[in-house]
């Protein structure tokens, strides 16, 4: 009976591994990843490839010659960065840029922090920003999904790269850019009408001419109907609460459809992943604000319904604002963190520049995690 | 035009209020120091290393002007001369330190040691030590863990492949005793650098009685008392089955070494002994090429003459 | 809906191979070492010396202060040494060494079976008897009983929590004693309950032990105050705060004694102990070991004289596996790995567990990946992944504001944690110092 193993208690263990939850969020991501490459055709398919491969690539260079560590690329942390990154982006960015975009994220998001566990910034989000601001165009040129599946175009991409011509892909607005127009158009129409009726009440009084107030006015109506125009051709092109539900929704590949992002919500909750807290914690919040200020003004602000169906929300509530590393971890502070993604979702979408909010909300919140670990502590015994 | 004049005028605008603002603010709470802790500071390295057991140099700046005397405090980096500085700053007498540096005080390598079971806990002695006898059958020898080599701020400590055990750099190497914290047996212990790095010290600290340690591990003291015996000067103590060689009075003659039954005694940096005690005349020879000592400079084992002059070098 | 504590908790696999083994009686050996130091506290001074013949039952060891325990020789013969000889960690420890030599016990010992009944005795004389008979917590934490019987002035006992809950995977030896020795038990909480003055006890099991609740519920029916309390299953339950919230629904404050809230818990084992104590004048040689293992031969609950070497008892389940990589005193998750197998069985021993290279093992340790998987597992509503980095770091302060001395040590966030980390041996550590620092600054 020599050499026994001596270690201090326990000796067993539950067997769950860092790749068992990773690998667990990659299965949550496949119905999502299945619409887009169904709506988007094989564009998704090879940028989600390409996005993946590179943040391997990167995982592993940096890890061997930059941190002369062991390599742990397989742990499934690059994959998730990789599937996510790829998620948030036009199916038409090129190629090159979707590179770019690995290294920010891999790179300045994760490894220059020391890697797995140690980053601040979901590395997904600070990869989507970094494009963001360095491609602005080509990140905000959104191609309209098809219904049906598209003919099996697959080096289209590739010769996008060559030509830096991304033309022929039909662009189309996001619902949420869409939204802004009808609101932009709502206000101007308004504004039209009150210098109607000025212009009016200058002819009854006397100080202006008839010839005068008339030319005006047909300036003013001219405005008027262009507004309506435009305002009415995005309103149509709006899609329905319905159909952004199962996924018509021009807009990075990933958001195509709310139905297959909840099916892996329901996913990740069944296999305890992750816990309910945050995402639902963020759906409510969203709904409710975004609720109050449509009561108030509805000609303003949209639909809470449509706020929490469209854009990246849903993709980033599930499976961004959940990342292990960069979010709380007491359940008090998961809260927290939640209701500040929330609300500061819903600001920036109503009254920022940008028509998106969610990455820039969650990275906000990401910056004031350790704060927030600081002084929210899980329910002690007693 | 308009634009940029109003841009910079209200960019200076906020500037100055920001300007006064601080003012009163680091007026309002300010905190008097002595302004001595500052000059110290200045005449530190500033590598705010930690390795003087003070949070940074400010730390040891504080700690130097708060207390009475600067015994205690060393600087391990800027060594004795900053500490003169530091004493003529503050206008206190500073007692020269002879320089010192860690020992490792077990020689509980796998072959002089058998291991006789795996330890697969966390990787820490301390750990290691509060759980256990440890992997060996010693409880007082090396666990192998490196909690030394995590201490040490300068590098200065690695765990050998060979052996298993910590090695001390001699160049590296300041003495500010992180490790002799660190090491949860208190097996590493500050000792005299001695004349040209030469010292002897008896590695190990097994105070188990002899058949016990000696079981546990072929290099163990056993507590014989050979060593004390020998030693012309009195500088071995044996308590608790353990031999202890006070630096301070041992000359260096390496006449424990000779006597000590195990090998549990150590000896470094000396040139090599003569090989053949048959013919000592051609070694000496042969010894005072690599050794640039003048005298003749080892004994054979037994031969108690040559010894004594050796403190002198 | 079956109580349990509020949160955290985990579920181990249960294992309990040997729940169906009848205690079977494990022959005395041939020499045995009884440490003098089986409890917490003060070890006991030696009353024999080399040479002395002792009898089985015989007073060897004499408690020395309050917090201590007697030590009894578990066999008669001659006692062979008085020394320092190693404990299953390998360390010194002083111990009596008695060669056996037939199987005599001290006269006042009553060894029939017959079961005595009449608990109507002074609260003192119950208190001096397992006093006398050196009872220790027989779940493991081997506090010596009369100290816990004894509140401080000023506290009163208002509730017998008795301890059933056995929710160590692979233990059963409180299993079946309920089973087999269920009066006796049931006497000896009635004694328990004279000996503290209260007029209720509760005894806690877990639900995957159905037969032993159903067994002491229709021993309890006839007897006034005491009442089986099913609990889910969840580890771990049998720790002492967690039990008295999953029965009485009140929280023990943080740094605080059970008496707080006034409850008193004792194990089942003791009270057997207890019982044969008081009535049956027999002092705690023996006691009930699971010994087991999946690649054990005859994996079974014995009943082994204390000081039995653990080999013996391994003997007696059919020797150690092939594959037996770690040897463990206790259960797989409080347990220690025991170093020197020739070292003997001691009161707190519950069970022997031999675990194989694949099932303790213990993988690289990776990146905290902030899962939060350890803050929802902790009993106590700590935070493992942080008090893991502040012990790395030796942060005691920020250790004592974290509560780190609140932990109860249960390994629930080693065991759930995915990237294999050793949270609880840094904060094991982590909690030694901070104490060390609590009582220095006392000082």
């Amino acid at each position: 009976m020599n050499n026994l193993v001596i270690s201090p208690s326990p000796h067993i263990h539950s067997g769950d591994s860092i790749e068992k939850n990773m690998y667990g969020v990659l299965i949550a991501l496949i119905p999502a990843f299945i619409c887009s490459v169904l709506f988007f055709g094989w564009n998704a398919l090879v940028l989600t490839l390409t996005s993946v491969i590179a943040c391997l690539i990167f995982e592993f260079l940096i890890q061997k010659y930059l941190l002369k560590k062991q390599t742990s690329i397989w742990d499934g942390s690059a994959l998730i960065t990789g599937v996510l990154l790829a998620f948030n982006v036009p199916s038409s960015l090129p190629v090159w840029i979707m590179i770019l975009g690995a290294l920010a994220a891999i790179g300045i998001g994760k490894m220059s922090f020391g890697g797995l566990g140690c980053n601040i910034f979901n590395p997904a989000l600070v990869g989507r920003v970094f494009l963001l601001i360095s491609f602005p165009v080509q990140m905000t040129t959104w191609p309209v999904a098809h219904t049906q599946i598209v003919e099996p175009t697959f080096p289209q991409t590739y010769v996008n790269v060559v030509s830096e011509n991304s033309t022929d892909a039909i662009s189309g607005a996001t619902p949420l850019a869409l939204l802004k127009i009808v609101v932009k158009n709502n206000t101007e129409i308004s504004k039209a009408k009150v210098a109607l009726t000025k212009a009016d009440k200058e002819l009854a009084e006397g100080t202006k001419t008839a010839a005068e107030v008339a030319e005006l006015k047909t300036k003013l109506e001219q405005e008027i109907q262009a507004a309506q125009i435009s305002q009415q051709k995005a309103k149509a092109d709006l899609p329905t609460a319905l159909e952004l539900f199962v996924g018509q929704n021009p807009g990075s590949f990933g958001e195509v459809s709310a139905l297959a992002l909840l099916l892996g919500l329901l996913f990740m909750l069944a296999r305890r992943v992750i816990t309910w807290h945050i995402p639902i914690t963020i759906f409510i919040t969203v709904f409710v604000f975004a609720g109050i200020l449509h009561l108030c003004n509805p000609e303003q602000f949209i639909s809470p319904v449509y706020q929490l169906l469209s854009g990246g929300l849903m993709l980033g509530a599930i499976f961004m604002a959940t990342d292990y590393v960069t979010s709380p971890m007491a359940v008090k502070g998961m809260i927290i963190y939640s209701v500040g993604i929330g609300l500061l979702t819903v600001i920036i979408r109503n009254f920022g520049a940008y028509p998106e909010g969610m990455s820039f909300a969650i990275l906000i919140m990401n910056g004031f995690t350790p704060l927030i670990n600081r002084y929210c502590k899980p329910k002690r015994f007693a | 035009m308009n634009t940029i004049v109003i841009t910079i005028i209200a960019l200076c605008a906020i500037g100055i209020i920001s300007a006064i603002i601080l003012y009163f603010v680091a007026q309002k709470f300010k905190v008097e120091e002595d302004p001595r802790i500052d000059i110290v500071e200045g005449l530190l390295p500033g590598a705010n290393c930690g390795g003087c057991g003070y949070p940074g140099c400010r730390g040891l700046a504080e700690a130097a002007v708060k207390a009475d005397s600067l015994d205690n405090i060393l600087c391990p980096v800027g060594g004795a001369e900053s500490m003169k500085k530091i004493a003529a700053a503050l206008g206190r007498e500073v007692v020269e330190q002879a320089p010192k540096i860690a020992v490792v005080k077990c020689n509980g390598s796998c072959e002089n040691r058998p291991r006789l079971n795996r330890y697969d806990g966390a990787r820490s002695c301390a750990i290691e030590h509060s759980l256990y006898i440890g992997d060996t059958a010693c409880a007082y020898g090396c666990l192998g863990c490196g909690d030394c080599v995590a201490a040490c701020p300068f590098d200065a400590i690695h765990m050998s492949p060979a052996t298993g055990l910590p090695e001390v750099s001699d160049e590296k190497c300041v003495a500010c005793g992180a490790c002799v914290k660190a090491c949860p047996r208190n097996i590493i212990e500050l000792r005299n650098k001695g004349p040209k790095d030469r010292r002897v010290f008896v590695s190990c600290v097994n105070k188990d009685k002899g058949a016990v340690a000696r079981k546990a591990c072929k290099v163990a003291c056993i507590g014989c008392m050979k060593c004390a015996k020998e030693c012309p000067f009195e500088a071995i103590t044996v308590e608790n089955n353990l031999a202890y060689i006070d630096y301070n009075k041992c000359r260096l003659c390496r006449k424990c070494v000779t006597v000590c039954p195990t090998g549990a005694i150590h000896e470094v940096n000396f040139p090599p002994r003569k090989v053949n005690p048959e013919t000592p005349k051609t070694t000496v020879t042969a010894n005072a090429k690599p050794a640039p000592v003048s005298q003749p400079v080892s004994s054979v084992p037994g031969n108690s003459e040559t010894g004594e002059k050796k403190e002198t070098v | 809906m079956l109580k349990t504590f509020k949160i955290g908790g985990i579920h181990p696999p249960e294992n309990k191979l040997t729940s169906g083994g009848k205690i079977q009686k494990l022959p005395v050996p041939e020499q045995v070492i009884i440490p003098l130091g089986q409890h917490i506290g003060a070890p006991a001074s030696p009353v024999v010396k080399k040479g002395d013949a002792v009898k089985a039952g015989q007073l060897i060891g004499q408690a020395t202060g309050f917090v201590s325990a007697n030590v009894h020789s578990s066999v008669s013969g001659t006692v062979t040494a008085v020394e320092s000889r190693p404990d299953a960690a390998g360390l010194l420890k002083p111990c009596i060494v008695i060669q056996v030599e037939g199987d005599e016990w001290v006269p006042e010992v009553d060894l029939s079976e017959k079961i005595e009944r009449h608990t109507d005795l002074p609260k003192e004389e119950i208190i001096k008897a397992i006093s006398a008979a050196g009872i220790v917590g027989m779940g493991g934490a081997t506090f010596p009983t009369q100290v816990k019987l004894s509140p401080p002035p000023g506290s009163k006992a208002e509730i017998l929590i008795i301890n059933g809950v056995e929710c160590e995977p692979y233990l059963t030896a409180d299993h079946r004693i309920m089973l087999e020795r269920g009066e006796e038990i049931l006497i000896g909480v009635q004694l328990l309950m004279k000996a503290i003055e209260v007029k209720k006890a509760v005894i806690g099991i877990e639900n995957n032990k159905r037969d032993a609740i159903e067994h002491l519920q229709s021993l309890a029916a006839g007897m006034n105050g005491i009442e089986i309390c099913p609990l889910k299953v969840k580890y771990p339950q049998g720790g002492e705060k967690q039990l008295i919230q999953a029965i009485t629904k009140r929280a023990v404050p943080s740094g605080a004694l059970p008496i707080a809230v006034g409850a008193v818990v004792q194990n089942v084992g003791t009270a057997l102990a207890v019982y044969e104590a008081v009535l049956k004048r027999k002092p705690l040689v023996e006691r009930v070991v699971t010994v087991t293992g999946k690649s054990v031969k005859n994996p079974g609950n014995f009943l082994c004289r204390i000081g039995t070497p653990i080999a013996e008892v391994i003997k007696a389940a059919g020797g150690p596996p092939e594959d037996t990589a770690k040897v463990i005193g206790g259960g797989p998750m409080m347990g220690r790995a025991i170093f020197n197998i020739d070292s003997p069985l001691m009161k707190g021993s519950s069970g022997i567990l031999l675990l194989n290279e694949k099932e303790g093992e213990r993988k690289p340790c990776k990146n905290c990946i902030r899962c939060t998987k350890c803050v929802s597992v902790c009993p106590m509503g700590l935070e493992p992944y942080l008090l893991m980095k502040l012990s790395q770091y030796n942060l005691l302060e920020r250790m004592e504001e974290e509560k780190v001395m609140d932990c109860i040590e249960c390994g629930s966030c080693s065991f759930t944690c995915p990237a294999d980390r050793p949270l609880l041996d840094y904060i094991r550590l982590g909690k030694a110092r901070t104490g060390m620092m609590i009582r220095n600054r006392k000082k």
